[in-house]
């Protein structure tokens, strides 16, 4: 009797809960990370009062290469993998479409987009197809895929150069409808809302988590874990794709050497709540977390802090968050214990 | 009838070789070296000369000793990602050192600092159970932000590499037998020796096993660890000081393109990056392939056709997928039988 009670109880809470998970990105780290973004916006305004809606789009705009990889990042580690090759994929997108853009017309020129963001996904079918097939370790074959796309990258244009199409450009710069709604924060919430929204709710959304909490009891459940994986490193491949258009749109060029986006995708995916080990997290906080790390450097900067010292305080703040992270969780273990 | 006897003996020869073979992962890696060295022969005759042979060693002595970083983390199921910031500090530190205070000095000075290093890892690594690759890649933002801090106070004293380092880093005795030898042969005795003979070497393994069983035997992990990777980071550091003596120049970012080639080393040489499995022999016929592998993709190139640019960028794809192979068969050889 009363153990029905309780379930009818359990059973009311999910719907309350999950409508605020959905919401907010499913737990209280994504809500302590929109916090401390709009802390450090308000402080950002404070130590430099001329900061607005300009400087704002140009957070944006300058995050959203960064954004995209931290999403491809998420991904792949909720499905319980990494992409050490994320970074090469990005360089790879950046140098095609830069050298591609290069006197294409404006309607070739959505085509060479379509082109881009398809190859993206065919990278991501190889990453995951090799990892699957061969049993080789995750990090061991994107470590060597690091070197294959970074060469890809350089076949594809020798040295910095191509070219954007204007329309592209556009597209990320400047804001919409208020000065305070920068364009390419826009077009990062569609771009994650149309893929992600619809996948999370679908089969392989729930594959994803399983496979990453636990693949043997999700195989045991009937779940394709070896397809769930190739599908996890094919998505990740198309933000890395996006990332990498982000990155032709936003500085005008083609750069066939891979940047820091590595350190900096699996820095934001696990200041966003994303557990390495899998199976856990969403794509908000991670999102966030790009912002907080950029706020965090801009802020340093305004102050007048060295920005080699802004680098040392950045990660001994990822250093810092990250011990405490796991010191919760040994926690709630043992409380659970 | 006879036909099928030999069929089964043919296979049970198969698999008893497949056996001896996993239990003797140098064997076939000594081949793999051996076919290397006669496919450069064969590539360039005459290349291989006292010279060729004193400049290969010589560079991948400091790569071994990097390996030796990944091969002990690696053992523990960790990583030691910061081991290219660290090396890189610690070069630096020595050579701005050396001309103030005496070569001696600065060596101590880089080693100290290095271990401080390791330090940090070990207690959030072992402390606060921060994912090892976590930890170590933010360290490396802290490290060589911090290096690039130093770098900044120290620009007026410029960089000399003393003559001892030079010594050791540079010369030969009998014209193909670097000096370096002389460092890396007892300091490879005693990581082979702590590895098979000693307690702490036992413990690695056995924490990279299972690590709950570990802990449940009494074993202090977190003693462990913060032994592990102090360890890991002098030992980068002495690669360092090794690498800045073989070059006779240093910089914030020496030996940072190292840090690949080093896991990739651990990895060629059968460790596996899960933990409990592997062993430094095969980590430094690891490096002494990746050493020839360079040189037979740097002579084979033009002879393929590529020029400029594109060599280079088709050398990095072959470097990934020769990584990746190795890494496959060897899952092969292990995983079955």
């Amino acid at each position: 009797m009363s153990r029905s009670v309780r379930v009818a109880g359990a059973l009311k809470d999910v719907p309350l809960r999950s409508a605020i998970g959905r919401l907010l990105g499913s737990d209280a780290w994504t809500l302590g990370l929109f916090v401390l973004v709009i802390v450090l916006l308000v402080l950002t305004r404070v130590i430099n009062p001329s900061y607005g809606p300009t400087a704002l789009q140009g957070l944006a705009l300058g995050t959203l290469p960064v954004a995209l990889a931290a999403v491809g990042q998420a991904i792949v580690v909720i499905s319980g993998g990494i992409d050490l090759s994320i970074g090469s994929v990005m360089a790879l997108a950046n140098v095609t479409a830069a050298s591609l853009f290069v006197g294409a017309s404006p309607e070739l020129s959505v085509g060479v987009v379509v082109v881009v963001l398809l190859l993206g996904l065919v990278v991501g079918v190889i990453n995951g197809s090799l990892i699957v097939f061969t049993r080789v370790p995750d990090i061991v074959v994107t470590l060597a895929m690091l070197f294959v796309w970074a060469g890809a990258a350089l076949l594809v244009l020798g040295r910095p150069g191509g070219t954007v199409t204007p329309w592209l450009r556009e597209l990320i710069t400047g804001s919409l409808f208020v000065d305070f709604l920068p364009r390419a924060l826009l077009v990062l919430a569609i771009v994650v809302g149309v893929v992600w929204l619809p996948l999370r709710r679908s089969k392989l959304g729930l594959s994803l988590y399983a496979v990453g909490s636990n693949r043997l009891a999700a195989f045991r459940s009937g779940v394709a874990v070896g397809r769930t994986r190739i599908a996890a490193y094919a998505l990740t491949g198309f933000f890395a794709a996006a990332g990498g258009l982000a990155l032709t749109a936003s500085t005008g060029i083609g750069q066939p050497i891979a940047g820091p986006y590595l350190l900096l995708s699996v820095a934001a995916v696990v200041l966003g709540g994303v557990s390495l080990a899998g199976g856990r997290g969403g794509l908000l906080g991670p999102i966030v977390a790009v912002y907080i790390l950029a706020l965090i450097r801009a802020d340093l900067l305004f102050l007048g802090v060295d920005p080699n010292w802004a680098e040392v305080i950045q990660g001994g703040i990822m250093v810092l968050v990250v011990m405490f992270g796991a010191y919760v969780t040994l926690r709630q273990r043992r409380a659970a214990a | 009838m006879s036909a099928a006897t030999t069929a089964v003996e043919r296979q049970s020869a198969l698999r008893e070789a497949r056996l001896w073979l996993r239990d003797r992962p140098l064997i076939p890696l000594l081949v793999l070296l051996a076919v290397l060295i006669a496919t450069l022969h064969m590539v360039r005759p005459g290349i291989i000369n006292e010279g060729w042979v004193a400049s290969w060693i010589r560079f991948a002595i400091p790569l071994a000793i990097l390996a030796a970083c990944q091969t002990l983390a690696m053992l523990t199921g960790g990583i030691d990602l910061s081991v290219g910031a660290v090396a890189s500090m610690a070069a630096y530190v020595m050579a701005t050192q050396a001309p103030i205070h005496g070569p001696w000095i600065a060596i101590a000075v880089a080693l100290g600092a290095a271990a401080l290093v390791g330090l940090v890892n070990g207690i959030g690594i072992g402390v606060f159970r921060v994912h090892p690759l976590i930890m170590t890649l933010a360290m490396i933002l802290v490290v060589s932000g911090l290096a690039t801090v130093y770098f900044i106070t120290m620009v007026a004293t410029g960089v000399r590499v003393p003559a001892e380092m030079l010594w050791l880093g540079q010369q030969n005795a009998f014209g193909f037998l670097p000096h370096s030898l002389l460092l890396f042969v007892p300091l490879a005795v005693i990581i082979l020796l702590i590895l098979r003979r000693t307690g702490f070497g036992r413990l690695l393994y056995a924490i990279g096993d299972n690590e709950m069983a570990a802990r449940l035997s009494g074993v202090r992990v977190w003693q462990v660890l913060i032994t592990l990777y102090v360890l890991s980071a002098v030992l980068a550091a002495v690669a360092g000081l090794l690498f800045a003596g073989a070059l006779n120049t240093a910089s914030t970012q020496l030996v940072n393109n190292y840090l690949l080639p080093s896991v990739a080393a651990a990895v060629i040489g059968g460790t596996s990056i899960f933990g409990g499995r592997g062993g430094y022999g095969g980590s430094i016929v690891g490096a002494l392939i990746l050493g020839v592998l360079t040189t037979l993709l740097t002579v084979a190139m033009p002879m393929l056709g590529f020029v400029g640019v594109a060599q280079e960028a088709v050398r990095q794809i072959i470097y990934g997928a020769i990584i990746l192979a190795v890494a496959a068969a060897y899952t092969r050889i292990t995983e079955s039988g």
